[in-house]
């Protein structure tokens, strides 16, 4: 998993230069300044899934598999809600700021970027879906508690590059 | 240490219908089949790519030539470059290391052996999809009906206005599943190498093989993953009206050839670090020494990877860039050539006051060190930036890149199908005819790339399809191409030895070389659980360790 981590990171900081080398270069509006909101509440909540998540995990290592099967539960509320999120914030982009990947410079690389980690974290919801799915079957032990760890290092690593993004797109980008 | 295989009788069963053993092969999980389809696939494809090559010589043997259009050229450069790379020595690279890493580091199997088969699937079709452009790349516009954009696909030639039809989308496809496969095959060698290990093998004792393959999986994690980003960006420029490399829009061009080269370079090391780990362990064997300067060879192995992801613009000084960029650049190519020396340095050590049997695998590496060495001297005069400006894009980089890419890297592979081909058939092949493999090809080589570097130096731009007579080109081109006729009688040779050893050969034993790592202990072919019982080692060289009980390695490691 670590291995894979890395390949991701590679990806993701190609994507990243682009980003800022692109940043002020685009020959038409919109810019970030006129359309981009930092989104305060979803990043609280993608970046505090990242402790739920750990925390679920511990309760799994410990045997308690309804207390994982919850904060699971809420990992995945909170992923979730992210999405939510920058699906709004697309909506808002295209239909009122008529931002699309084709109108400058700026709609290509930002949706690139956000997409690539938004792909990301759908992938993410998915593959802790599925976990959620055999815990209620009552599949779920603790004995698969070093596989939930690896599963967690991943979605760890979704948040940790949306710091990055974060910073790039919404703090340095503006 | 138990090294000895159970003698299992023999029991072949009576004729088993065809079917059964394609669906045997197709549903395989295990590593040494994996291998070796992944080598016979790479074969394949390098008699694909040869074809190729043979035909651009032809058309390029006297001026005005007239055997393929310019056009027919444009796309068989491409297809020549993008096969050779990916489809080839990639999967010639994976497929050794699949099938030895594990035996050498006393393993039953890959780390996962299920993401192992879908690696090589996805490479597979990733071939595969690179040619069916041949027949889908013509879509509703007539647009000619492969990639015709060089292997590095320069923007903005891949952008829509100039690339119409599907012929760059599968060339994109292509790169990008087979990057997928190859990623997954990276991770795989590296959890392996690092996990599953046997009992007594710490890794300073692990074969330098071993150790080799592990720098360049980390390699293509951190290489690979920039093209595959890469193409993404031109999939999106291409289909959903992107602007990442479209100037009109201030976009870049010059961000693609970063984004390309940043993978490109550490690619060529990705190509030859195998090719070193398979000269690392048939020179020590042919010269009954051990290896010289074992951690110094894993410390310039791991000095070349870092090195090697940070030269990648030194295929860029002619774009024209800032002058600390250009000095930065040339200063960390030269660099380079200092492990790199240490290496060659180490190997001529092992060589020196053995007991030197000239075998097929050890000529094979002879030549590799000599060409390897000569492909270092003219890269380092093209890493000088002043220089480059004047042959960049010449006929002199062509005959450089191959000197390292054949000269080195595809002698080194052969030197490695020689030496484990009796491991992995359990057949021996024919000394006599893989001594005129090597020297029709070593003649055919010397024939073609020595005197490419001339028409280089006379000013001959590379992917030209014909030129102008009377420009001192002629007689160089000539022979150039009559290098290709001994060359391609060489691969028949190899490949006529091959089979015809596969099944008349005489039975090779277990350990026909006398050599020390642990893939020698079990039988040739290896059964599908590697080893009856998982070995233990103390020392580099466990099986010098097993013959020689009174004077053990690992009394003086």
């Amino acid at each position: 998993m670590f291995a894979l981590i890395a390949a991701e990171a590679a990806i993701f900081t190609i994507f990243v230069v682009a980003y800022l080398f692109y940043v002020g270069k685009s020959l038409t509006g919109p810019v970030p300044n006129d359309v981009l909101n930092a989104p305060m509440f979803y990043t609280i909540c993608l970046l505090s899934s990242s402790l739920t998540i750990h925390v679920a995990a511990k309760a799994l290592g410990r045997g308690k598999v309804r207390g994982f099967g919850m904060w699971w539960f809420l990992t995945i509320a909170l992923g979730g809600t992210f999405i939510y999120g920058t699906v709004s914030e697309w909506h808002r982009l295209i239909y009122h700021d008529g931002l699309t990947i084709s109108t400058n410079l700026f709609g290509t690389t930002y949706y690139s970027l956000v997409g690539l980690h938004g792909f990301h974290v759908v992938v993410g919801l998915m593959t802790l879906s599925m976990v959620m799915a055999l815990a209620v079957l009552g599949r779920v032990k603790s004995e698969h508690a070093e596989r939930v760890d690896i599963l967690s290092l991943y979605w760890h690593f979704v948040d940790a590059v949306w710091v990055v993004v974060f910073t790039v797109v919404y703090v340095i980008g503006r | 240490m138990s090294t000895d295989a159970i003698v299992v009788p023999r029991t072949e069963p009576v004729s088993r219908p065809l079917v059964d053993t394609l669906h045997e092969w197709v549903t395989t999980v295990d590593h040494k089949r994996l291998g070796a389809l992944y080598i016979v696939y790479a074969l394949l494809f390098l008699m694909i790519g040869g074809i190729e090559a043979g035909i651009m010589r032809v058309q390029l043997i006297r001026p005005h030539n007239d055997f393929v259009s310019p056009q027919v050229f444009n796309r068989l450069f491409t297809m020549h470059g993008t096969t050779m790379i990916f489809f080839v020595v990639m999967p010639l690279v994976f497929g050794f290391a699949n099938y030895l890493v594990p035996l050498m580091i006393g393993a039953r199997d890959m780390a996962f052996p299920r993401l192992n088969a879908f690696s090589f699937w996805l490479t597979a079709f990733g071939g595969l999809l690179l040619y069916f452009s041949l027949i889908g790349a013509n879509g509703l516009y007539g647009a000619g009906n492969a990639p015709d954009v060089g292997w590095f696909a320069y923007a903005p030639l891949t952008s829509r206005t100039f690339s119409v039809g599907h012929s760059t989308d599968y060339w994109t496809l292509a790169l990008l599943v087979s990057g997928f496969g190859s990623i997954g095959t990276a991770i795989n060698i590296l959890t392996t190498i690092l996990c599953m290990r046997c009992p007594g093998m710490i890794l300073g004792k692990m074969p330098l093989f071993a150790w080799l393959n592990l720098v360049m999986a980390g390699m293509v994690v951190l290489a690979i993953s920039p093209l595959t980003a890469a193409q993404l960006m031109l999939l999106v420029d291409r289909y959903l009206g992107g602007h990442f490399f479209d100037t009109q829009a201030g976009g870049s061009a010059v961000v693609w050839m970063h984004f390309f080269w940043v993978f490109g370079h550490p690619e060529v090391y990705v190509l030859v670090i195998p090719a070193f780990a398979f000269v690392s362990e048939i020179v020590p064997v042919f010269s009954r020494k051990a290896i010289f300067g074992y951690p110094v060879m894993v410390a310039a192995t791991i000095c070349i990877g870092f090195i090697g992801m940070s030269v990648w613009a030194h295929h860029m000084f002619t774009v024209g860039m800032s002058s600390n960029a250009n000095s930065f650049f040339v200063l960390s190519t030269m660099a380079i050539a200092v492990p790199t020396g240490i290496k060659i340095f180490n190997w001529l050590a092992t060589m020196w006051g053995g007991k030197i049997e000239f075998k097929t695998p050890m000529l094979f590496c002879i030549g590799f060190l000599f060409q390897f060495l000569m492909a270092g001297l003219t890269g380092i005069m093209l890493g000088a930036a002043p220089f480059d400006w004047q042959l960049g894009n010449s006929y002199f980089v062509v005959a450089h890149f191959h000197y390292v890419i054949v000269g080195a890297i595809l002698f080194a592979i052969f030197g490695a199908f020689y030496y484990w081909f009796p491991k992995m058939s359990g057949k021996m092949y024919n000394e006599t005819l893989g001594r005129l493999h090597f020297w029709l090809f070593l003649l055919g080589f010397h024939l073609t790339f020595d005197f490419m570097h001339i028409p280089g130096l006379l000013g001959m731009p590379r992917r030209i399809y014909t030129y102008e007579p009377g420009r001192g080109w002629d007689t160089w081109n000539f022979i150039v191409t009559i290098g290709v006729f001994f060359q391609a009688f060489g691969i028949v040779v190899f490949v006529a030895n091959l089979m015809w050893s596969y099944f008349k050969g005489r039975a090779a034993g277990s350990d026909p070389w006398d050599a020390w790592t642990l893939e020698w202990s079990t039988t040739s072919p290896p059964p599908a659980y590697n080893f009856v019982s998982v070995p233990e080692i103390k020392s580099r060289r466990p099986l010098w360790d097993l013959k020689h009980p009174d004077d053990p390695d690992w009394k003086y490691e």
